[in-house]
């Protein structure tokens, strides 16, 4: 494998000949894809607390599954819509108490360790496969994707992409200006409830590619990045989504190159390293900014303006 | 999971006597209870602060620490401390944010930290390639290996930890209650926030070694969350913090000895369960107080 790095060129061309690698291309673009566009209306809807606690959830929904003889994507996809729409309903009630979602999560996660015990222990004559399950859900394992596996994972992935450019303009109107948006007639609670759900299935999605742990990165690191490189919604919207595929691109072919180096830990590097440049190449806009007045930006996010506005007192 | 499977007898002063016939299990409940006080404690101001998601990221952050260490052939310890502390200063340097709820681009900052410091720590893994069977070990706690070396590092960095804690509590208090007025009266702000988080990433160090990287949360935040139901009165409700992150523990620790199943599932449901009754608890004394007499608060009537 390390023939990539002796002579990219022929290396390069050649790497899409191996299945694995070209199932791992086609899951990973469409689930970096979906991660991008909804990773963005999570960080714009602070709801990233939220996402940190649907990669746990994940990890529980998958082992309960194994833990029960049940496929693996029953438990997960279940698990994670589950547990948005109990978190859309709390939060509209409780207004989003983070420490409501943190005691929820937490023992959540402590049954996925029982459901890892339970499965571990029961399946322990079987092989070598038992060990590596629980490993498998919290890091991933893209390169073991079967063609079956990242057609179905692919077309998941695009439905929720087409869903996001449906809902996008009124969903981006909800985000930024709840109160005017349901004083114009927008359905802000159902947009919520439904952002959330979309939000379940990426995570679902996105614990197969990089890991329930991880997946937290692929939907903060690429949009807290475009947020800040650019002012402009559905500009931003789409340098996110653009982000994280190349993060994926990128990643996966490090890992190719490099066989040492797990391909999440490859796909989330990138993606740390664009959000750091963008730290990099914005540290001195946002004071610019700041002087040219808030007003006249009314459109831009609420990241920016809350920068502005705590340089301009 | 190849400790044969001690069983509960219901004979209390004998099960006792087995539990702490195991020089391993008297060491896990002495590394329990300063992990549990000081977690208790610095938990409470973790929810005072309304700071769950960092206390979190710096939970986790210990398990590429760890895996670290054990790569590169050094003392775990060390590296449980080192990636926390190192993760604290990191999310330290992200402008505070005004709200006091965070800002959406200081939430994205705390995740990414969090997701690259955990891939970090499955490249450490895939590097070292051989410890496939610790993993869970780090990520879910284990209370067999503690020695007394461990003990006594726990007990050292706890203590430095609670002394510096009670030594800023009163404007740390004021400062996480009221930034802007804390702030007007010429209270260092920054400085302690800064401050705080290093205490809570030596906090989820120590307590990391016990229930594993990512059940840590559980007992920073659980047993804050449910005295802060229970009472409104700092003072009581930081008490009863420590008490229940004590019992949550040493319960824990216990009912871990007699079956097979993993500590840190003992400890979040404890806790969980801890939680779930203070705030039903809550709701039910809020309804009746409420209904009884009209110049009771809710929150004072399940006080009295």
């Amino acid at each position: 494998m390390t023939v990539l790095v002796a002579n990219p060129f022929i290396g390069g061309l050649h790497m899409l000949d191996h299945p694995f690698l070209r199932y791992a291309f086609i899951a990973g673009t469409c689930i970096g894809l979906a991660s991008g566009l909804i990773g963005y209306f999570v960080v714009l809807r602070s709801q990233v607390f939220t996402g940190d606690a649907l990669s746990h959830v994940a990890f529980t929904g998958s082992l309960a599954a194994l833990a029960f003889g049940l496929d693996l994507r029953v438990g997960l996809y279940g698990a994670c819509i589950g547990f948005a729409l109990l978190m859309a309903i709390l939060g509209r009630r409780a207004n989003a108490d983070d420490t409501v979602i943190g005691s929820v999560f937490a023992w959540i996660l402590g049954l996925g360790a029982l459901f890892l015990s339970i499965y571990t222990t029961s399946r322990s004559g079987s092989g070598g496969f038992t060990g590596n399950a629980g490993v498998n859900v919290l890091f991933g394992s893209i390169f073991g994707l079967s063609s079956g596996q990242a057609v179905t994972d692919a077309v998941v992935a695009l439905v929720v992409v087409l869903a996001v450019i449906i809902i996008g303009r009124p969903l981006l109107f909800a985000s930024l200006d709840e109160a005017v948006a349901s004083a114009r007639g927008v359905p802000v609670r159902w947009l919520g409830y439904g952002f959330l759900v979309l939000v379940g299935i990426t995570a679902g999605e996105a614990t197969q590619a990089v890991g329930a742990l991880l997946l937290l990165g692929l939907l903060a690191a690429p949009a807290g990045a475009a947020q800040r490189l650019t002012p402009r919604p559905f500009a931003a919207l789409w340098l996110s989504a653009a982000i994280a595929v190349v993060s994926v691109w990128v990643g996966l072919t490090l890992a190719y190159a490099f066989p040492r180096i797990p391909p999440s830990f490859g796909i989330l590097s990138v993606a740390t390293a664009c959000y750091l440049l963008s730290f990099l190449g914005t540290a001195g806009r946002h004071r610019v900014v700041a002087r040219g007045g808030v007003g006249r930006r009314g459109s831009g996010n609420r990241g920016n303006l809350a920068i502005s506005h705590s340089e301009a007192s | 999971m190849t400790q044969s499977v001690s069983r509960l007898t219901w004979n209390i002063p004998g099960d006792l006597h087995q539990l702490f016939g195991f020089h391993f299990m008297v060491n896990a409940f002495r590394a329990g209870t300063v992990v549990a006080i000081v977690a208790g404690a610095v938990g409470w101001f973790m929810v005072l602060r309304r700071s769950s998601f960092v206390g979190h990221t710096l939970a986790v952050v210990s398990f590429p620490g760890a895996a670290g260490a054990i790569w590169l052939g050094i003392s775990v310890t060390v590296g449980y401390f080192a990636a926390s502390i190192a993760a604290a200063l990191v999310i330290a340097m992200v402008p505070p944010s005004r709200t006091g709820g965070g800002t959406s681009g200081e939430a994205a900052v705390i995740g990414t930290v969090q997701a690259f410091a955990l891939a970090c720590g499955v490249l450490f893994v895939s590097l070292y390639s051989g410890i496939l069977d610790s993993v869970t070990g780090l990520l879910f706690g284990t209370f067999l290996g503690i020695s007394d070396d461990q003990v006594v590092t726990l007990l050292i960095v706890g203590a430095a930890v609670l002394v510096a804690l009670v030594a800023m509590a009163r404007p740390l208090f004021f400062a996480s209650v009221d930034p802007d007025v804390a702030s007007a009266r010429r209270v260092p702000v920054r400085l302690l926030s800064t401050l705080y988080l290093v205490l809570l990433g030596c906090t989820a160090a120590e307590v990391s070694q016990i229930t594993g990287a990512l059940l840590v949360f559980a007992l920073l935040v659980m047993p804050a969350a449910a005295a802060q139901q229970v009472t409104v009165r700092p003072g009581w409700s930081f008490l009863l913090t420590i008490t229940l992150a004590l019992a949550v523990t040493w319960l824990a620790l216990g009912a871990a000895y007699f079956s097979i199943y993993p500590v840190g599932f003992y400890v979040t449901s404890f806790g969980f369960a801890a939680y779930a009754l203070a705030a039903a608890g809550r709701a039910i004394g809020g309804w009746t107080g409420s209904r009884a007499s009209a110049n009771m608060t809710p929150l004072g009537a399940v006080d009295g």
